[in-house]
């Protein structure tokens, strides 16, 4: 069954656009991935999962209702990470948990206390004491704390040192476990392959592609590197090799394909370093432009 | 229920400051009272003598400020002033304040209604008005009983005074929240709720001098004016229908605005 429908979804404002014809579905269970360069329109389809913004026309539908008609009823079992999260200043962390948990028909203490010692969060401090690493916590803890059956979550990770984000993504991994449908906005390639099952790309408020994470794998370019006296470009020159490209004693090329075959040919090679690394978002994106 | 208990604790500061001006306004300027009565025939010499213009803009031509309720007319001008203000905030920062501070996706990520939002706001808005307004009526008339010195008033005319502080304090939060939501974003209150008290406080204080335009009977301040009330023993009916009418029609516009509202984001 499909959780999250979105059928023709469009929004803009004013004369700017935010998203134009967005369809998708996202079935239960999934971690859906949604991936795009800032200002492609995630956050803008998140606020209308929320019911935040209005859309200018078509649908998106959770648990089968209307986000606009349903949204109270909907958000009952929808948790929200934003970006950037604000609170309200003065109040103290448990304050503002405890609000939060007041909205819900379920009690909350227990998962509160469970979260918050999870993520190492203090609850007696002020919201505006706090560091922007330590808001993000508090956003994690005030996202899940009522166990969502949704969890929309935009950018998540960002303010998230390392060790953080990797307890926040088993997090995440353990809600899916336990049920939830998560749909992850990001703009790091990286963080939404590390976990998703599906992805939809979107670029200039367009869907492009949306397809299993294993397939996008195994098409994915890499972004190769080759430094050394003497290397010669046209060695590379191969099948699935593209932009192939020398400067200053390196070489520089995307590749696409049997990772194996480029080893080989590198090894053939005295090289003074080697840099294999995935591709940014913007260099995937020409790829799909072209 | 949990919103309108954590909006009215958001307002509590600001009703305890509130209160405590009217308060201090009113004793503070009863107190001068007794000098002023005493000498009566000096004071309305000097009155005689003044502008009409300047008389006018504080309402004291027909203002007899030798008695309790004239007296009491001129200073409470100062408290309406205050009272408009503090009305306009509450209008103004009702919902504005929660999307400048980017608290509006907290609360609307909640599962709940608009209406229910707006009408918690609301309510959270009308208890901190109320208390005021309550305050307002104590220290009226204590103030007046403790420097009145033995002079008599009628107190009914006092009564409608003060009863037409609820209805005053409502055109001012109203037509400030609806102002805001005609707004995409509201960046400051503060300049927006002067302009809108100090602006019709001005029209009722010189409208009447800019000829046969009665502009002034756009404002509350006219609607509800002392002197008004203290000459003809009640309030202008139909300006205080005319003030009715733009709170209902405020309100109502808040609502649908509000529901139809984008809420934008931080970037």
């Amino acid at each position: 069954m499909s959780i999250i429908e979105v059928n023709h979804l469009t929004k803009y404002y004013g004369k700017a656009r935010g998203i134009e014809d967005v369809s998708f579905n996202v079935e239960e269970g999934e971690i859906f991935g949604f991936i795009g360069p800032n200002g492609a329109g995630k956050s803008t389809t998140i606020r209308l999962f929320l019911g935040l913004i209005h859309p200018t026309s078509g649908e998106a539908k959770i648990f089968g209702k209307d986000c606009i008609q349903a949204g109270p009823e909907i958000r009952q079992d929808i948790g929200y990470l934003p970006s950037e999260v604000f609170y309200y200043e003065r109040m103290k962390v448990h304050d503002l948990l405890k609000y939060s948990a007041s909205f819900y028909k379920k009690d909350c203490s227990e998962r509160i206390r469970k979260l918050s010692d999870l993520m190492e969060l203090d609850l007696k401090r002020r919201i505006d004491d706090l560091s922007y690493g330590n808001r993000k916590k508090v956003g994690i803890v005030q996202g899940l704390l009522h166990s969502p059956k949704v969890l929309l979550l935009d950018e998540p990770t960002s303010g998230l040192d390392p060790l953080m984000q990797q307890k926040f993504f088993n997090l995440v991994r353990e809600e899916n476990k336990n049920g939830a449908t998560v749909f992850f906005s990001s703009h790091i390639l990286g963080e939404v392959q590390k976990l998703c099952s599906r992805v939809a790309i979107i670029k200039e408020g367009a869907i492009i592609n949306v397809q299993d994470i294993k397939t996008l794998q195994s098409e994915n370019y890499k972004k190769i590197r080759v430094d050394g006296e003497g290397i010669q470009e046209k060695l590379f020159d191969v099948e699935g090799v593209t932009k192939l490209t020398r400067e200053n004693g390196s070489v520089t090329f995307f590749f696409r394909g049997d990772i194996n075959q480029i080893v080989r040919l590198i090894s053939t090679q005295k090289v003074s370093d080697v840099i294999i690394e995935e591709p940014t978002l913007e260099e995937i994106f020409i790829h799909y432009y072209e | 229920m949990n919103i309108y208990k954590h909006e009215l604790k958001m307002l509590s500061g600001s009703i305890f400051t509130w209160s405590i001006s009217i308060a201090a306004i009113l004793l503070i300027f009863m107190a001068l009272f007794p000098a002023m009565a005493a000498d009566a025939e000096l004071l309305n010499q000097v009155m005689a003598k003044m502008p009409k213009e300047l008389l006018t803009a504080f309402g004291m031509t027909d203002m007899n400020m030798a008695t309790v309720l004239g007296f009491f007319g001129f200073l409470f001008i100062f408290c309406q002033l205050c009272l408009a203000i503090q009305a306009s905030n509450y209008g103004f920062g009702l919902v504005s304040l929660e999307e400048r501070d980017m608290t509006a996706d907290f609360l609307l990520a909640k599962p709940v209604s608009r209406f229910k939002i707006m009408t918690s706001k609301v309510l959270a808005g009308l208890t901190a008005l109320l208390i005021t307004n309550l305050t307002a009526w104590v220290f009226s008339f204590l103030s007046i009983e403790l420097f009145r010195g033995g002079r008599s008033y009628d107190s009914s005319i006092l009564v409608t005074i003060l009863s037409g502080v609820i209805l005053f304090q409502l055109f001012f939060f109203t037509v400030g929240l609806v102002v805001s939501l005609m707004m995409r974003k509201v960046r400051n209150v503060t300049p927006l709720s002067m302009a809108l008290s100090f602006g019709m406080y001005v029209l009722s204080a010189f409208g009447g001098l800019v000829g046969d335009v009665k502009l002034e009977n756009i404002t509350p301040f006219k609607h509800f004016e002392s002197a008004y009330v203290i000459n003809n023993g009640h309030f202008n009916t139909s300006l205080v229908m005319l003030s009715a009418v733009v709170i209902i029609i405020s309100v109502i516009g808040s609502y649908i605005l509000y529901a139809r509202r984008n809420i934008l984001s931080a970037v």
